[in-house]
Order: C-alpha cells, then structure tokens, then sequence
C-alpha cells in the first residue's frame, strides 16, 4: 500500500443553525488520501464535500477528530498543499506571470529562480506567449490554466480541485481536465496525489482511481468505489459507461424511495430538504421524456446527455418529478408514472390543478402553509412562521432555499402565493387570478 | 516607400532617457521647488496676536493657492494615513472594530466647523511661537472633512474582499505585508481614490472657512485663497471674490489634470469587475508611461515592494505549532465589552452633569427646537432639488453623449465651494428685505446638490439597453412612464445622492444660516446659526451643545431615514 498523504480520522464539523444549536455538515468522516493516487469526491451541494476539501486545504477548521498532513497535525494551509478553485480566483490586477509567480513571491524566492520556474510551468500548462496579460483579457478555459499553473509551480505535494472545470463550458473542461491527466500519467509535475471535488458523474470517473459519494445531512461518506481502469479512459466504453449508471444509481437512491411503482408513498416529512429544481425544467422533461425515443423510460445518463443538462440540474429535477408521483426513480433510471403521462397530455389549467393537487398530498410543507392560510380570515401569514419552523433543523440559508423553492411551487399550482416586499405568504385572491382578454 | 516608414528604435536615437523624459523634467522640477518654498512658509516664527499681512493684490493670489493647495494636500495625505490605519485595524480585531466602527460613525457626523474652534487652542500651545500650530489647526479641520468616508471606503473595501480571492491567499502562504499590498489595497484602491477625490472637492468648502480662524477673540488669517475671501467680504470688494473664484477653478482644474486624472487612469487595472465601467484615460499618465527615467522611479519602487515581501513573509505554514489558532480567550473579551461600557456610562454621566451645570435643560430644549428649523429646511430643500435635478439627471443620463460633459461638469460644480455666493445673496436680502429665514436657506443646498444631479445621472445611464427599447416598444407614456420605469430605474442612486446632500447641507448650515457682508450680518433661526453665532462669542460650553444636537439629528436621520431608504434600494430596485 502506497504512503499515507493526508489522514482524516473521526472528522467532524458543524455550523451554528439560525437558533444557534449546531447542524452537522461532517459526521465523523474517516478518510485517507494516499501517494499516486487521484481520487474524487461526489455529492449534492451541500453534502459536505466541499468542507472536506477546506478542512484537507486549511482553511476551514474541523471540530473534532483528527486531520493529519504528512502525520503532522494540520492547522492551517500547508506548503506542500495547493488549490485550484471553481472561480479561478485569479488577482485581476497581476498580469499571468505575477499571479503564478505569487505562491513563490510569498515563499521569498528570488526573482531569477522565481522567473525561471514560473516559465517551466507556464509552457507546461500551454499559456506561453500571455505571459504579460491581465486575467480579464483572457477567455475561462485560459484563466483556469492560470489557476492550475499557480497551483503547480510551487511543487505541490497534494493538488485539490474544486469543481474546477464546472464554470467552463464542456469542451473546454474535458480538454483541460486531459491536460491534467496526461501531466500526471507522464509524471511530469511532482504531485504525489490529487483530491478533485465535483458534481459531474462522469467527469470523477474519467479522473479517479477512487470515488467517494457524500451522502448529505449530515455529510458521510454513503459510498465508495474503487475503478481500476487504466488512463487515458474511453468515455464511450462500455466499462466507463456502466460505472456511470452504477453511480448516478447510488445518487438518486435513498433520495426518494424508489420502491415500486404501484405502492402509495407516505408524504415527505415537514423539513425535508425540498430539491432547487425549476419549474419550467421539471415540464420540459417531463416532455422530453414522452417524447421518442425515450418513450416513458429513460436511463438518467443518456437523459442528461439528450437534454444537455449537468449532473446538478438534472438530479433535483429528477427527485422533484419523483416527489410528485409524475416519475419514479430506480437504479439510475427514470420512468414515466401514468399521472405523469397524464400530466403531458393537459392542457395548462388542468396541469395546473394536477400540481396543485400533487402539491398538497405530497410536499407535507405546501400543505401546512396551505391549512395554516386558510385558518386566516384575511388569508395572510409572515413567513417568518414558517422560516423558524425549518431552522429549527436546517441551517439558515438551508431554510430560506426550501421555502422559497415551496412558495415557487405554491405559484405554479396557484394554491398560495408570496408578496416580496411585504414578506407575507397569502391565499391567492380569487379575483386576481389573470383572465385573458 | 516603405523605407520612409521605418521606425527607430528609440535606444539607437536617444542615448539618455527620451523626449518625454526632457519635456517632463522642468514640470518635475518646478513642483519640488514650489512644494519646497511653500513647505518651508508654514513653521515661520509667530506669536498670537500679531497681525498676518493678506493682501487683496492680485500679484498674491497664485501664492495663497499654493498655500492652500498644499494644505489640503498635506490633509490628505493625513487622512490616507489614517483610513488605513482605522481600516486595518477595525477589520484585523474584533474588539476594535466594535469601538471604532460607532466612533467613527458619531465623529462623521459631527459638524466639521464646529471643530475649528475647539482644536486650534491646542495646536497653538502644541508649536509655541510658531504658526505651524495655525497651520496644523486649519489642516486638522479640512481633514476631518476628507477623512471619514475615505476610512469607511476602505474598512468597506477590506471586508468585501472576495472569499475565494482570501482563499486563495492563504493557500499560497500570504503573510499580512503581502496580502495587504496584493490583495487588500488593490482590490480597495478605485473605490479610495473616488472617495479621496470628492473628499478633495469637499475640502475646498472647508478651506475657506478654516484659514480665517478666531480664537479668543483674535483673528488669524493664514495666508490662502480662504482668507484672502474672507478679506475680501470685510472689504465689501466683489472684483476680488471674482478673482479668488478664478483662481479657484484654476486649481481645481490643476490637481484634477495633474492628481486624480492620472490617479485614477492608473487604478483602472485594479477594477475588479469584468466588464463595464467607462475607461479613464488621462494624458499625463500616458507621458509618464512614455517617459524611461520617470519610469525607472516607479519601478524601483515596484522593486522595493517586492523585496520587502522577501523580508515579511510567513516563516512557517499549516504544520506549525504556531498556526495553531487559540482564538480570543473569552474572559479578555468580556473584559473588554466591560470597559467599553463602563466608558459610555462615565462618558453619559459627565454629559449629563455638564449640561446640568453649564448650560441648563430649557437650553438644550430650545437647541433642540433650532435644529429642528434646520431639520425642516434640510429635507425640504432635498426634495425641492429633487423635483428640479431628478428630471434634468434622467434626461441626461439617457443621452449618453451629453451625460459624460454634464456630469464632468457637475463633479467640478460640487467641487466649487458655495460660500463664494453668499455675499451675493446677503446683498439681495439687504437691498429686497426678505425673511433670511426663507432666502438664506437655498445656500444650505446650493454646494450639496450637484451630489443629486450626478447620482442621478450615473443611474439614468446604467438603466440597460433591452428595459429601455421595452419600455419605448410597450408605449410607455406619461405618468406611468416615471412611475413604473424612470423613478424606480434611478431611486437607488438618488438615495445616494440625497445622503450625500442631507450631511452635507447639515455642515453647511453653520456657514450658511450666520452669513456676514462687511458689517452686515444676516441671520436665520436653526442651529446653524446658533453654533455659528457661540463660535463668534467663543461659548465653548454652547458650541459643544449645538455641535452634539446637531449630532444628534444627524445620526438619528442617518439611522432612521436614509439607512433604510438605502436598504430598501438594494434591496428591491436593482438591475
């Protein structure tokens, strides 16, 4: 077994909730990240992955258990551990070279040194010739090779990716994440191991030697796979192709029971974590997967690849359809419900009312807002009634994401609406629904 | 053909720097040497009493704008000192930052005149039997009406510093040296030099008014464009206000075209949005980029900074024992929570006597009543200047090519101080007999309001393209046009604006309510004048109890109106 890197004994980490008792984002994580070894961390955001990933750079600080650099206890960003970030977090004002040059400036490199292996990295990574540049002259495909060129010149030991590709566009991203892979397999850069975070299935399984999915609230480590796969890996292969069923199976699993189609599902509970899926995109698929060749049954990674979708789009529209028996969830597929094929077939006002109808019998929330309004005489309540409700165990973001996704869903179906400069949740007026003339 | 457009290499024609470089050298030299004399007039010998010569000579006038520019320049440069001071401090430690933040908020809202008065005794017992202690007195005033915003702008800047760009310091080892000269400077120098230069356009407004200064019963006059007003008005002599406004404009126009044009032009780099924002360009910065010697300075200097990041840096990383962070121990906290309200109720407890002993409560209520005139007249001359400059800033916003004139126009306007006009307007009073108490009050505004204008000028132009064509295409028309579009599109930067206005025509109610032609005095009830008329009889207890009204006012208007109003537009009216 290759030489332990970075030891995660018994992790733990939590913020203060809104009412100030503490939510878990990390239950006592154990995790190893070993020599020549690239591993991937999967997850929903706000599994706790990126945390991980912090508390490994040292710029978050765990509660409990143990995090050890080089069996050293880690209490701050190590020199041998370097970062690439989602938002390339470039200095606007450096030119390229000043900005990779910088984790040695702060070392106290002499100029000479520093020039000479600023420009060993910069051709490396195929930014010569901007070396005079400012970032915002540079296109993000470019940019991020300046994050990457930083993060390598200093000779990492360890080199985190955070969702470093997801703010390119595709192409762009698969062609640096080759890059990336091909430095590595020709041990061109000296870093003994790689941690990438991401929400992209595929993405993990082109990159990794390991992949951890985090199963959320609170974080742990739900799964994890081990794919011994030579590199450079055919994305079309077969192999490749059933690890990313497998996954994207695991994912969606334990979510929504799947169970089958015919059983009735209990209603969710009052704070479940309502997924942030958009309306429009929920009926857009619900569309597309009527259509050929899906016909009703589509497998979620040829969908996501039809609808051109992220993992991060896709997946909450999935759970969502499942919450609201239009589609059931099973080993990485999707399947039409018969309400579902319903749903398609209605006109707008009938849709309407089958969501609403779905609404209230399924999403537990929507219906207590709804009983709560109608006990009104004026058919008004803050929503703050219901913001304290769920931060009693959600973390305050959390509980305004949920709300806002079960008033925007309260819209659609027309069963209670929201006034944004009043704060107030109210039944709709029954003269103030549009008519068309 | 070809041969006639070959280009010479500049290292084969010139031997020693270039043209640009011999073209900037006598400009370079004068400077020091004028900087230099000017410098060296501001420690001559002087006892109090002793008379200082203005003279009403034209021939004197580019000496006192020397003497007055390099004052406030010296001010200035106190006040960067200070915001960076304040800046690093409030947002290194928590336990200042819970002191400082309030003070400085309380100390902004302090009428900057009112300083004058209390302060110069000081300096003057400060440099005995020199008029340095003048000197610092009049600096100290028109610093603290240049300081405060551009220690918020900071302190705003270095708290807003992106996450992942703080991040990704720290992952690279960034000690505070390098983090404060790569990271929080630069990110917070446009937004500084912006506040610096309204600061600087502030400060014109408070130099007239801070180089006359009467201090027990004496009138020092040091030399400058200010006294040289305030001689001008005891001699009744309007051809030498016209004179003093020329020379005025002219230095406005100097330090713009020689300071902040190329200040600005060069902080340009340091924008940290992508996009938009218009280009400053500036022709002396261009030349200095041109030049090589110049440019040799400014990059030994660049060198110096990087060398001395080689000296202060992190000696150890993450591993270290010394990373390990212990946090504040929660007894020095509260120690220090102890402190600083034991301090506030001494502090209240003192108050409360002094006014008990000195002045009495039916004095205090009756300051009250003053401020609340002023407080009438502030808000209704905010929303006259309102329903006159909101329509004019909306037209020109919306017709880009006369909006950048206008607003270069209104910027110099806010810069040009008001008190210049008052003689005028003393006059008409006189000679028409009106009520001071309606006619004065227009001077309150009269230097504030271009602050509206121009905040609404940059509001009209940033509506976007697609909402304007919608707006057109939809057929918007009259009153549903403004109400529905145009007032909403420009509120948040009229907020903005009338903020700046409202403080500002507070400061100038001391100068503008208690205005005197001559022999002549004009005067309208508010607390303005009230503070003025103390500072004339030299109460002290009274200036201190117009001075802390006014504060008063001006913290709860600040508290209550215009911080919400504020919210309210970032909130709900934005693009």
């Amino acid at each position: 077994m290759n030489q332990t890197i970075v030891d995660l004994k018994a992790v733990g980490k939590s913020f203060a909730a809104a009412d100030g008792t503490p939510r878990t984002i990390l239950d006592k994580v154990d995790f190893t990240l070993r020599e020549r070894e690239i591993v991937a961390l999967l997850g929903q955001s706000g599994s706790g992955k990126s945390t991980l990933l912090r508390i490994m750079a040292g710029l978050v600080e765990s509660d409990s258990g143990d995090v050890l650099y080089r069996g050293q206890p880690l209490y701050g960003p190590a020199r041998g551990i370097s970062m690439v970030f989602q938002s390339f977090a470039l200095f606007p004002w450096l030119t390229v070279q000043q900005n990779v040059e910088i984790g040695l400036e702060a070392r106290g490199i002499a100029k000479e040194d520093r020039e000479k292996r600023a420009s060993k990295v910069i051709d490396m990574i195929g930014l010569s010739g901007f070396e005079g540049a400012l970032p915002r002259e540079l296109s993000g495909g470019m940019r991020q090779r300046v994050g990457i060129a930083r993060a390598l010149v200093v000779d990492p030991d360890v080199l985190l990716m955070d969702e470093a590709f997801s703010a390119l566009d595709v192409l762009t991203g698969e062609r640096l994440r080759d890059d990336i892979l091909e430095l590595w397999e020709d041990e061109q850069i000296s870093t003994k191991a790689i941690l990438v975070v991401s929400h992209n299935i595929q993405e993990a399984i082109m990159m990794a030697d390991r992949v951890l999915i985090f199963a959320s609230d609170p974080g742990r480590v739900k799964f994890e796979m081990r794919i011994d796969m030579p590199r450079p890996r055919d994305a079309d292969s077969a192999d490749v192709r059933q690890l990313v069923d497998e996954i994207y199976a695991v994912m969606t699993a334990g979510r929504i029971r799947t169970g089958k189609t015919t059983e009735e599902l209990e209603p969710i509970r009052l704070d479940h974590r309502l997924p942030d899926a958009d309306i429009g995109l929920m009926e857009g698929i619900l569309e597309r997967l009527m259509d050929e060749p899906f016909l009703g049954h589509a497998d979620l990674p040829q969908l996501a690849e039809d609808t051109e979708l992220t993992d991060e789009e896709l997946l909450p529209a999935a759970e969502a359809l499942a919450l609201l028996e239009f589609a059931v969830l099973e080993g990485g597929d999707v399947n039409l419900t018969e309400l579902g094929k319903k749903y398609v077939a209605a006109a707008n006002e009938r849709r309407k009312a089958i969501f609403a109808k779905q609404l209230l019998k399924r999403v537990s929330l929507a219906a207590h807002i709804h009983h709560s309004l109608r006990q009104e005489s004026d058919g008004e309540l803050k929503e703050e009634h219901f913001l304290e409700l769920l931060s009693e165990s959600l973390d305050k973001e959390e509980a305004e994401r949920v709300l806002k996704v079960a008033i925007e869903w309260g819209r659609h179906g027309e069963v209670y609406s929201y006034n944004y400069n009043t704060g107030m949740v109210h039944l709709p007026a029954p003269d103030s629904v549009a008519t068309p003339d | 053909m070809n041969e006639q457009k070959t280009f010479f290499p500049r290292q084969v024609v010139e031997v020693t720097g270039n043209r640009w470089d011999w073209a900037l050298l006598p400009l370079v030299l004068a400077l020091i040497v004028l900087l230099a004399f000017g410098a060296r007039q501001m420690a001559t010998p002087y006892q109090v009493g002793a008379e200082l010569p203005i003279s009403l000579d034209v021939s004197y006038l580019p000496y006192y704008l020397l003497r007055t520019t390099l004052r406030m320049f010296m001010a200035l440069a106190a006040s960067l000192v200070f915001s960076v001071v304040f800046a690093v401090l409030a947002t290194k430690y928590r336990a200042m930052e819970r002191f400082l933040v309030p003070m400085l908020d309380i100390l902004q809202s302090i009428p900057i005149l009112g300083f004058l008065s209390i302060t110069v005794t000081g300096f003057i017992a400060l440099f005995p039997g020199s008029l340095f202690g003048v000197e610092c007195a009049a600096i100290f005033a028109i610093f603290t009406s240049q300081a405060w915003n551009m220690a918020f702008s900071l302190y705003q800047s270095f708290r807003t510093v992106p996450p992942e760009l703080t991040e990704a310091s720290r992952v690279f080892q960034l000690s505070g040296w390098q983090r404060f000269w790569r990271l929080d400077m630069p990110f917070a120098m446009p937004s500084l030099l912006w506040n610096m230069m309204m600061s600087m356009s502030g400060g014109w407004f408070f130099v007239v008014a801070s180089e006359a200064i009467s201090v027990s019963n004496q009138n020092i006059k040091l030399p400058g464009i200010g006294s040289y007003i305030a001689m001008a008005i005891e001699a009744k002599d309007l051809g030498a206000i016209g004179l003093a406004v020329g020379a005025m404009l002219v230095g406005v126009l100097l330090y713009d075209q020689l300071f902040f044009r190329p200040l600005l032009a060069w902080a340009d780099k340091f924008r940290f949005e992508e996009i938009g924002g218009e280009e400053q360009s500036s022709w002396l910065l261009t030349w200095l980029r041109r030049t090589e010697r110049l440019q040799l300075l400014g990059e030994a200097f660049a060198n110096l900074l990087t060398r001395s990041f080689g000296f202060f840096r992190r000696h150890h990383d993450g591993t270290s024992i010394k990373a390990r962070n212990a946090g504040p121990s929660p007894v020095v906290e509260r120690a220090w929570d102890a402190v600083l309200a034991a301090l506030i109720m001494f502090a209240t407890w003192q108050l409360l006597t002094f006014i008990h002993t000195e002045v009495g409560w039916t004095e205090v209520g009756h300051v009250f009543v003053l401020g609340f005139f002023t407080f009438l007249r502030v808000m209704l001359l905010i929303v006259l200047a309102a329903l006159v400059w909101v329509p004019i800033g909306i037209w020109v916003g919306m017709n880009p090519r006369v909006a950048a004139r206008v607003q270069a126009l209104a910027q110099f306007l806010a810069a040009f101080p008001a008190n210049l006009m008052f003689p005028v307007f003393v006059l008409g009073i006189v000679h028409f007999q009106l009520t001071p108490d309606i006619w004065l009050s227009p001077l309150m505004i009269f230097g504030t309001q271009w602050y509206l204008l121009f905040n609404v000028i940059a509001g009209a132009s940033t509506i976007p393209t697609e909402l304007r064509f919608a707006a057109r295409n939809i057929g918007l028309k009259g009153s549903l046009r403004w109400r529905r579009y145009l007032l909403p599109a420009v509120f948040p930067s009229f907020v903005t604006g009338a903020i700046t206005a409202s403080g500002g025509s507070w400061n100038a109610s001391i100068v503008s309510e208690y205005v005197t032609w001559g022999d002549t005095t004009v005067q309208a009830h508010g607390i303005g004048s009230y503070i003025a008329e103390m500072t004339a009889t030299g109460d002290f207890p009274r200036i201190a109890l117009g001075i802390g009204v006014m504060c008063v006012y001006v913290m709860s208007l600040n508290h209550f109106l215009w911080r919400r109003l504020y919210r309210m537009a970032e909130d709900r009216l934005n693009f």
